[in-house]
């Protein structure tokens, strides 16, 4: 089956002309149209626009990756389509020009299917927030897909795309991908561009991608990633050949197991998992030694002052005035701005905007915000010390396989506590990447690798060596072979 | 540290959020129990520490100074809710 | 009581950049609405900002001129508040780390005082854009052209002490942004805006009265009548036991009175913290060393050499250097001109300021758009030297070049036959002529009242149609007369 294949193997096909590119893509679009129903992931479908690319690049030569389907999250301004952030304030919102990554994905000759479907403005681990109704989780429709780019995650463990791209603040990949059983990175901060990716939190937000392998996502990374003036956070430094330097030789690597991170509150099974993923390491010929992270407790409170000051900030904006929703017969100016954003947000962003307007506010500054920057530092030096010792970490994304849809929904701080393995290597800007391992009652756990600061070259490389090893990746959710 | 129904009101305020009283009650209750796992960075001795704006160490690289004239006012405009003779429009201001 | 009055000014520079300060749409004034706002001026959500490199450069220049402190490392924030006009909802600025901080500028006011005036911080920004309130019955229109037009908020220490002081204050910075050309000055257009805190104290005080803002003072003078106006109004409100509000207020200058804002006026809570979509602008020494190396002359240290090289007064220099096209029209005027500086410095000086100026002033013009140039200026300042013409002919010639009638003073002193006759014999004959025609006069000077020998050189240039040089005339009438005796 075509949604089986790598994308090797699907580049392969398109150049000895065992399919066009127009077969292709009306391969996944067909299989959107069956299963998407059913998962509620995607927010936008652009199937009419899709053919039509396909069609056009059956006519011409093909650039790398030319022909290949993907899926957008819905955080990613397209032109002409839809970019709601799965928001109702920008439900009408057609953006008028193309996000960096949007555009390098194009260059690279990938086939956009659609928008998948996210938390709103990206806040959340589950993609229950959103304004379009829930994500299911293939593998278990009453699940979450995790969050925020759930959508993404979903839709490519039930092979509605070979590859979907993702936006990641505190785990937003890494973490859908360990809930989804699919392969994610988030690479490190300023290797993707920003511009055109709708901000949640300016510092922390990096665009990955995920895919069905590490290989897969080498191929997509090394698309999407490099240099843009456009952001001035974006770093000037060449992209390696991800995909060309896969080689699955990690003999001779020092992987680091945070204690932190093995303490309690790990799920026993997904311990289970974890442990054997390790000696599936030792026996590749790593080294795995045991390191301390000891500021590792201070990532949530850090992050979620951090974040909301930020995302405040962010969605000040979204006022009615420009663009996006604006309430009926707006009385004055007053009415029209806190209308507007109270019918345009939902609840869980309201209170991430809130909680960052009052740690920002006079008198409050110092307690909260300054002092977060400062164990951000902490975290962060945690980090150095850990790379000065090892090459790789390897850690839990989640404590448990995922949660049932409704679960959480009332209690956003056991959400947010949820989050704890996957924040602070978004604090310290550090590339992570989730793995599947196995499974745990029946439902995916993911491995999480962190590398040092734009090693991730090493990342996927590691992550491809345990996955000619293993089969875990290839495993598919029951009812969408 | 926990939010009374006037702090709620005031960064509700703050951040033009139009909230009813039912709101305010449950929005008070929800943050202060967000505040109260965010006090936790209380605990850290950060004394010697630096705060950190940006998990790169780098600085500002700088643009050219060249204007690139390529508005399309009608593209943008076409997204906006009012806009009358080349300007977005809102409820009248007085000064 | 006797009271004081303390006022700091906070001026709006906005600097003459090609593009804006953190997106490349153009920075030109007029055009029509939102055609100069693109995706990051409007705040389209994903978009970031830029910094623009040139307005470091402005701000170190800047810097430099007014003796500060230029930051190795300065830092954007974000200032929060809501309004049309301001896209994002927030306002990129500097708070606590400047890019120019302390410094100072020495004013001198009209009545003659002298005085140095501290400057606080000048700190880069982003304009908002424009709401225009009367384009519409109950809309506010937005036009958001002047979105991310960047500027320099410079602002002073409270220690002006009045509304003279003020205005030579803000005369002085205007002089110095249009020297260091990083900036129009046309306060028309908004490119230079003063704001202006004021407030008043019983005299011998130390702790400040409540201040009032007065904006929307778009020219010296107005300045000078708002403050005048506040102070006033802020004694009168004391004397008869009021309090002064803290309030924003806008100048009318049709009624030459300051109201206050009629919108509801809250404390704010700005929110302020660092840009995480920008990093910090870093300034070293290098950098500085080559701005300072590239400074042009500033007014006072121009004076002071047109003083010394020129041997003006300084009142002369003073006027000459206020404005940099003045100074430089001098200076060529007298280099066209030929001839020792010192010597020549006076007369064109006086040339300038006196004949151009008024010519101009009559005209409406400004001196970039003089209808005398300097080279013709200068030619003509050369014949009088030379004693080619006469300084009364001399006004004729420049009248003569202001109309458009010739190229060159030498053209119309030629085409109009002005040249001073320096025919000798010609000239003994209209002395002969005159001691022929005037025995009483003559007859005088030969009993002792020399002083007559003025009536007999004016009959000769009479009958020289002005064209004689009366210097020389009146030796060879002196030395006739005396060998009379």
């Amino acid at each position: 089956m075509i949604h089986e294949r790598s994308i090797a193997e699907l580049i392969a096909a398109r150049a000895t002309g065992e399919f066009s590119a127009a077969e292709l893509t009306a391969h996944y679009l067909d299989r959107i149209a069956r299963f998407d129903d059913g998962l509620n992931s995607l927010i936008t479908r652009t199937d009419e626009a899709a053919r039509d690319r396909a069609a056009a690049l059956d006519d011409g030569v093909g650039a790398a990756l030319s022909g290949i389907p993907v899926l957008q999250k819905d955080i990613f301004c397209t032109r002409g389509v839809r970019t709601s952030c799965a928001s109702r304030m920008l439900d009408n919102f057609i953006a008028p020009y193309d996000a960096g990554v949007v555009e390098r994905l194009d260059e690279a000759g990938m086939v956009m299917l659609g928008k998948t479907n996210m938390d709103e403005f990206a806040m959340g681990s589950s993609s229950e927030n959103s304004f379009y109704g829930p994500v299911r989780n293939p593998w278990n429709a009453a699940h979450v897909p995790g969050g925020s780019s759930g959508g993404s995650a979903a839709a490519v463990a039930a092979g509605l795309a070979p590859a979907a791209t993702g936006t990641d603040t505190g785990g937003s990949i890494r973490q859908p991908a360990a809930l989804c059983g699919v392969t994610g990175i988030k690479p490190t901060y300023g290797r993707v561009s920003r511009y055109g990716m709708i901000a949640f939190a300016s510092s922390l937000d990096q665009g990955g991608c995920f895919a069905r392998s590490a290989e897969d996502c080498a191929h997509v990374l090394g698309a999407m990633a490099g240099f843009d003036e456009r952001d001035s956070t974006s770093v000037e430094r060449e992209v390696p050949d991800y995909a060309g330097q896969l080689d699955g030789d990690v003999s001779g690597l020092t992987i680091g197991l945070p204690t932190q991170y093995f303490a309690d509150g790990l799920e026993a099974e997904s311990r289970d998992v974890l442990d054997a993923a390790i000696a599936t390491y030792e026996k590749l010929g790593a080294r795995v030694v045991e390191i301390d992270m000891p500021h590792t407790d201070l990532a949530v409170s850090t992050y979620y002052v951090i974040a909301p000051a930020e995302a405040s900030s962010n969605l000040a904006r979204f006022d009615g005035v420009r663009y996006g929703h604006r309430c009926a017969d707006p009385v004055d100016l007053e009415d029209l701005y806190t209308r507007s954003r109270a019918e345009g947000f939902g609840a869980e962003v309201q209170r991430r905007i809130m909680i960052g307007a009052y740690v920002l506010s006079a008198g409050y500054y110092d307690a909260y915000y300054l002092k977060a920057q400062k164990t951000r530092r902490l975290i962060a030096d945690d980090f150095h010390k850990a790379f000065a010792e090892v090459d790789l970490i390897a850690a839990p994304v989640t404590q448990a396989p995922a949660f049932a849809i409704g679960e959480k929904a009332d209690d956003p701080v056991a959400m947010y506590l949820n989050d704890v393995y996957t924040l602070p290597a978004s604090l310290a800007g550090v590339p992570g990447m989730s793995v599947p391992a196995g499974f745990s009652n029946g439902l995916p756990v993911g491995l999480q690798l962190i590398a040092p600061w734009f090693a991730e070259g090493r990342l996927l490389n590691a992550a491809h060596a345990y996955q000619q090893v293993t089969d875990w990746h290839t495993r598919r959710p029951p009812g969408f072979e | 540290m926990s939010l009374t129904p006037d702090d709620v009101r005031k960064v509700a305020h703050l951040a033009r959020l139009g909230l009813d009283e039912t709101q305010v009650a449950e929005y008070a209750t929800e943050l202060s129990s967000i505040l109260d796992v965010v006090d936790h960075l209380a605990t850290a001795q950060t004394d010697d520490v630096a705060p950190m704006s940006h998990p790169l160490d780098l600085s500002a690289r700088l643009r050219p100074d060249v204007a690139q004239a390529t508005v399309d006012r009608e593209a943008f405009q076409a997204i906006a809710p009012d806009t009358a003779d080349g300007v977005y429009r809102v409820p009248k201001v007085i000064e | 009581m006797n009271w004081e009055t303390v006022i700091g000014l906070e001026v709006h520079i906005q600097l003459a950049t090609q593009s804006k300060i953190f997106s490349s749409a153009p920075t030109a004034y007029g055009a029509a609405p939102n055609t100069q706002a693109n995706a990051v001026d409007i705040a389209l959500p994903g978009v970031l900002p830029v910094i623009n490199a040139e307005i470091v450069r402005m701000a170190t220049r800047f810097g430099l001129a007014i003796d500060a402190e230029i930051a190795p490392r300065s830092v954007f924030a974000r200032k929060h508040y809501f309004y049309p006009d301001l896209p994002k909802g927030y306002q990129i600025s500097q708070y606590d780390l400047p890019t120019v901080a302390g410094g100072h500028l020495d004013i001198v006011t009209e009545a003659g005082g002298a005085r140095r005036i501290g400057i606080t911080r000048a700190h880069l920004e982003e304009d908002a854009g424009k709401s225009l309130h009367e384009a519409f019955d109950r809309e506010t229109g937005i036009d958001l052209n002047r979105a991310g037009t960047p500027l320099i908020e410079c602002v002073s220490e409270p220690e002006i002490t009045s509304a003279a002081e003020a205005a030579a204050y803000a005369r002085k910075l205007h002089s110095l942004v249009r020297y260091l050309g990083i900036c129009d000055g046309n306060m028309a257009e908004g490119s230079f805006r003063v704001d202006a805190n004021v407030s008043v104290r019983p005299a011998g005080t130390r702790e400040f009265g409540t201040r009032t803002e007065t904006k929307n003072v778009n020219s010296f003078r107005f300045l000078e009548r708002a403050i005048e106006y506040e102070i006033e109004r802020q004694i009168d409100v004391l004397e008869s036991g009021g309090t002064i509000v803290q309030e924003t207020r806008l100048f009318d200058p049709d009624s030459g009175e300051t109201r206050a804002m009629r919108s509801k006026e809250e404390a704010h809570d700005y929110r302020y913290f660092p840009d995480p979509d920008l990093l910090p602008v870093e300034i070293d020494a290098a950098f500085i060393e080559s701005i300072r190396a590239d400074m042009p002359e500033l007014p006072d240290a121009k004076a002071a050499r047109f003083v010394a090289e020129y041997a003006l007064g300084e009142a002369d220099a003073a006027a000459l250097t206020g404005d940099r096209a003045w100074a430089d029209y001098f200076e060529a005027t007298v280099a066209a001109a030929g001839g020792k500086k010192a010597t020549q410095g006076k007369p064109a000086a006086n040339w300038i300021t006196t004949s151009l100026a008024g010519e101009l002033n009559r005209s409406g013009t400004t001196i970039d758009e003089a209808p005398i140039s300097a080279d013709q200026l200068g030619g003509l300042l050369a014949r009088i030297a030379d004693d080619t013409i006469s300084g009364k002919i001399a006004k004729q010639v420049f009248d003569a070049l202001v109309a458009g009638e010739g190229e060159t003073a030498d053209a119309v002193i030629e085409a109009r036959g002005l040249k001073q006759i320096t025919d000798t014999d010609a000239i003994e004959a209209l002395v002969d002529e005159a001691i022929a025609n005037n025995p009483d006069q003559v007859q005088q000077y030969l009993d002792g009242k020399t002083k007559i020998v003025g009536f007999l050189v004016g009959q000769v240039m009479k009958a020289s149609q002005g064209k004689a040089n009366p210097k020389d005339v009146n030796q060879r009438l002196v030395a006739k007369l005396d060998a009379m005796a």
